[in-house]
């Protein structure tokens, strides 16, 4: 392809599975947080959704730390626009996020103000839950922008329509089917908890499929963004693949085996986020008004993305690492001892 | 001109109102963590459940603290896209490696290994409990590098070029290892040890003013007093560096900070007041007791803001009436006096902790170290307001050594999509949740500190089936 080097193309990539490693980690987590209020109903229940994210989401968010910072890094026109464009919304994940982090280490030590935790546990979830999708769909159907490549729409809600607010619910119905899977094969079982997490996976993995077929038709038929023709066979054979993931997904929760519906669960969101790569590549963002950015425009020089890439080979090896030393220690579901820490 | 229309000052505004209350948090977690980590390989010595006690309590000091500054980092991040897009689009080629390669390389390690000492006592052996403690710790302090790095990189730009309007990378070594990274470095992990050694000492106070744990608060006065002495020692070399630095590389950060308008030997003022309008600088001075720090020789003149307006690097980007002088000069001179004062609490610290103990029965020297973390803290905040309000008006200096055009005013570096509206509806929120933070951090650590270390027998059953 014109203008895609060796190592920009590499850097989408490696941006995308930055992506999709957070989709899957941080999804699981983001999504226990938006049931929380509805699956947890006492007091121990919810100390058992907490505990079993507590070791974990911290790594889990620093993916999307580190997709930003990839973003920045190797194509950052496209890093500037989407976060100076998408300002206040970015800045609602801020504080979701924010409030989030602090209730999940602060909530066990404070019953006073128990109420107050709680719900910023759910509202800080809620909001990047919804909003990633929302973004999502912003860059997918495209946006207007300037010359210098700022958005030029009305700030937020500029960058709500009805297609975008459909890809913000798929994405949500992802994290939530993700959070109910988690919950599933981490909370002790037999218990209430567990057994209504297991419940409620398979109607919200339902619903996220019908809501993704309905995504499909708006995207092939109202938006129609501009989409490379060759890669229209990988975007039907990854539309397939994420369809039947996601019903083995939905068949291996029926047989309440609880590990396998989490696993394919997780399979079917990296499907997803390479879907939306191929349907976005070669461009981080389409354009309704002046020029689309791209890896031929965005990409840094040769010269970093190779000093990148050179970083990245030392980290992440390091980094899957530490999540298998992470995820081994606290294998297994939960037990009583758990909830005393 | 008004403020509240005008988008860059507010954009200034939010990113120094975050990134210094991101640095009260920072200093924090990450001088703790060496008390934490001191205080772990104890107990691995000792198998002592007093140890054991106190780590316990440390972990939680540290993860309230901790997960504070992880919130608020993440605010860091965003704001370069968010607010400073254009900044973001000149440096990037440059600028954002550092940032990803936190990520990957610090916070990865950093936060998982925090996960075991959160709630793996009884689930990992306490030798790999041990080790998490101090990769925790050597994360945070490799995180500090990878933004110092790119901190300093905007003071004294370095291996890059100016090509198509932009930044662009020519060669990595001398843009990572740029003139002022490693005085700059140095200087500023300093400091966030001195910080964390003067809370545990400030803890350990509480404790012998409350009359409570006095074997717990004695250990931590020791740890805190030892750590504290051996950091403000080293502090003489790593801040004289970081003045030297800036004489060679940020005349016009140099010459603001001891208000000099003329060019001439530069003195050293212990206090004194700037007239902006006027170009004059008055108080009480050791003459020629700058230039000699910075060159060796006390009649050394060094360039006054004056003529540093005729420079052609930095011609026509400033008058000397408009710069924030005195803002520089009171910060860098309240810094100064900070140090004094740490100095001499780390030294009486060291002298009545060691030994028989003294300070047991000393109040009013617990009472000086209780309130004793205002020092360190002062000299922070004040320090980093010197070195980024020093560096006005360019977001990325045009420093002695720095390559021609690499270079960027602070007014150029900002988002065109944004209205001041939205600042201003960013500022109201960040001010609620900000100070909701604040509450709530200062309830939890006043809550952990009153609780105190766990009593010996609670200890034996928290760390049954650990071993």
């Amino acid at each position: 392809m014109e203008g895609i080097t060796l190592f920009s193309g590499l850097w989408f990539v490696l941006v995308a599975v930055l992506i999709a490693g957070y989709f899957i980690l941080d999804g699981f987590d983001l999504g226990a947080g938006v049931l929380y209020p509805f699956i947890a109903k006492t007091k121990t229940e919810k100390a058992i959704v907490r505990r079993s994210i507590g070791p974990v989401w911290d790594g889990n968010e620093v993916w999307l730390i580190t997709a930003g910072g990839a973003l920045f890094a190797a194509f950052p026109p496209a890093y500037a626009t989407t976060f100076s464009g998408f300002y206040l919304a970015v800045m609602l994940v801020l504080f979701g996020l924010i409030v989030r982090a602090v209730s999940l280490e602060y909530r066990v030590h404070d019953d006073k103000w128990g109420g107050a935790w709680n719900a910023c546990f759910f509202i800080g979830s809620l909001l990047p839950a919804l909003l990633f999708g929302v973004a999502i769909g912003n860059v997918f159907a495209g946006i207007p922008m300037n010359s210098n490549g700022d958005y030029t729409g009305i700030p937020l809600l500029g960058l709500v329509t009805p297609f975008t607010l459909a890809t913000g619910v798929l994405g949500l119905l992802m994290f939530m089917s993700a959070g109910a899977t988690w919950i599933a094969q981490k909370a002790p079982k037999p218990s209430d908890i567990q057994a209504r997490a297991a419940k409620l996976r398979i109607p919200l993995q339902i619903i996220t499929l019908v809501v993704f077929l309905a995504v499909t038709v708006l995207a092939l038929f109202v938006v129609n963004p501009p989409m490379m023709a060759e890669l229209a066979i990988v975007r039907y054979a990854l539309a397939a693949l994420f369809l039947v993931v996601l019903i083995a997904a939905i068949f291996f929760g029926k047989k309440g085996n609880d590990l396998w519906a989490f696993l394919t669960q997780s399979a079917s969101a990296f499907v997803l986020v390479l879907l939306f790569a191929a349907s976005m590549f070669p461009n981080f963002v389409n354009a309704t008004e002046g020029t689309a950015i791209t890896i031929a425009n965005a990409a840094n020089s040769e010269y970093t993305l190779m000093w990148m890439t050179i970083i990245t080979c030392i980290g992440l090896p390091l980094v899957l690492f530490y999540h298998f030393i992470i995820y081994r220690t606290f294998r297994g579901r939960l037990g009583d001892e758990d909830l005393d820490y | 001109m008004d403020i509240l229309s005008d988008v860059a000052v507010l954009s200034r505004i939010q990113f120094a109102a975050t990134a210094a209350f991101h640095f009260f948090f920072v200093p924090l977690s990450i001088g703790l963590g060496l008390i934490l980590a001191i205080n772990e390989t104890r107990y691995y010595k000792t198998r002592d459940p007093k140890d054991a006690a106190a780590t316990k309590l440390w972990v939680k000091i540290f993860t309230a603290t901790f997960v504070v500054g992880v919130a608020t980092g993440i605010t860091m991040e965003f704001a370069f896209g968010a607010n400073w897009a254009n900044y973001s689009r000149f440096v990037g080629d440059i600028f954002g490696a550092p940032l990803a390669a936190e990520a990957l390389l610090s916070f990865f390690l950093e936060s998982v290994f925090l996960g075991v000492l959160v709630f793996g006592r009884k689930k990992v052996s306490p030798k790999f409990f041990m080790v998490s403690a101090w990769l925790v710790w050597f994360a945070s302090m490799l995180s500090a590098l990878w933004i110092l790095l790119a901190n300093s990189w905007m003071q004294t730009p370095a291996g890059a070029e100016l090509q198509g309007g932009r930044a662009v990378l020519v060669d990595f070594f001398a843009a990572a290892l740029n003139p002022s990274l490693f005085a700059r470095y140095t200087h500023t992990v300093n400091a966030v040890l001195i910080m964390g050694a003067f809370f545990a000492m400030s803890v350990a106070a509480w404790f012998f003013i409350k009359n409570r744990n006095e074997g717990f608060a004695l250990k931590t006065m020791r740890i805190g007093a030892t750590v504290a002495i051996v950091t403000s020692c080293l502090m003489l070399v790593f801040a004289h560096a970081s003045g030297v630095v800036v004489a060679n590389e940020q005349p016009t950060k140099m010459a603001m900070m001891e208000g000099a308008y003329e060019t001439e030997a530069s003195p050293l003022y212990l206090f004194g007041w700037v007239d902006e309008a006027n170009g004059t600088t008055s108080g009480l001075k050791i003459p020629g007791a700058t230039s000699f720090l910075a060159t060796g020789d006390w009649n050394a003149a060094l360039p006054g803001l004056n003529d540093l307006a005729q420079d052609p690097r930095y011609g026509g980007n400033f008058k000397p009436e408009e710069l924030p002088v005195n803002l520089v000069f009171q910060t860098y001179h309240i810094m100064l006096a900070m140090y004094l004062l740490i100095l001499l609490s780390a030294i009486l610290a060291i002298i009545f902790s060691f030994g028989k103990g003294k300070i047991k029965d000393m109040k009013w020297l617990q009472r000086l170290l209780f309130i004793a973390p205002v020092f360190p803290f002062l000299a922070i905040q004040t320090g980093w307001i010197t070195a980024e309000v020093g560096r006005q008006p360019w977001v990325v200096y045009p420093g002695t050594s720095s390559p021609a055009g690499v270079s960027q005013l602070t007014s150029d570096g900002i988002s065109m999509s944004l209205s001041s509206v939205e600042l201003l509806i960013t500022l109201l929120l960040f001010l609620v949740v900000y100070t909701f933070l604040f509450v709530a951090w200062a309830r939890m650590m006043s809550r952990f500190i009153k609780a105190g270390p766990l009593a010996e027998d609670e200890v034996v059953a928290e760390l049954k089936g650990g071993e």
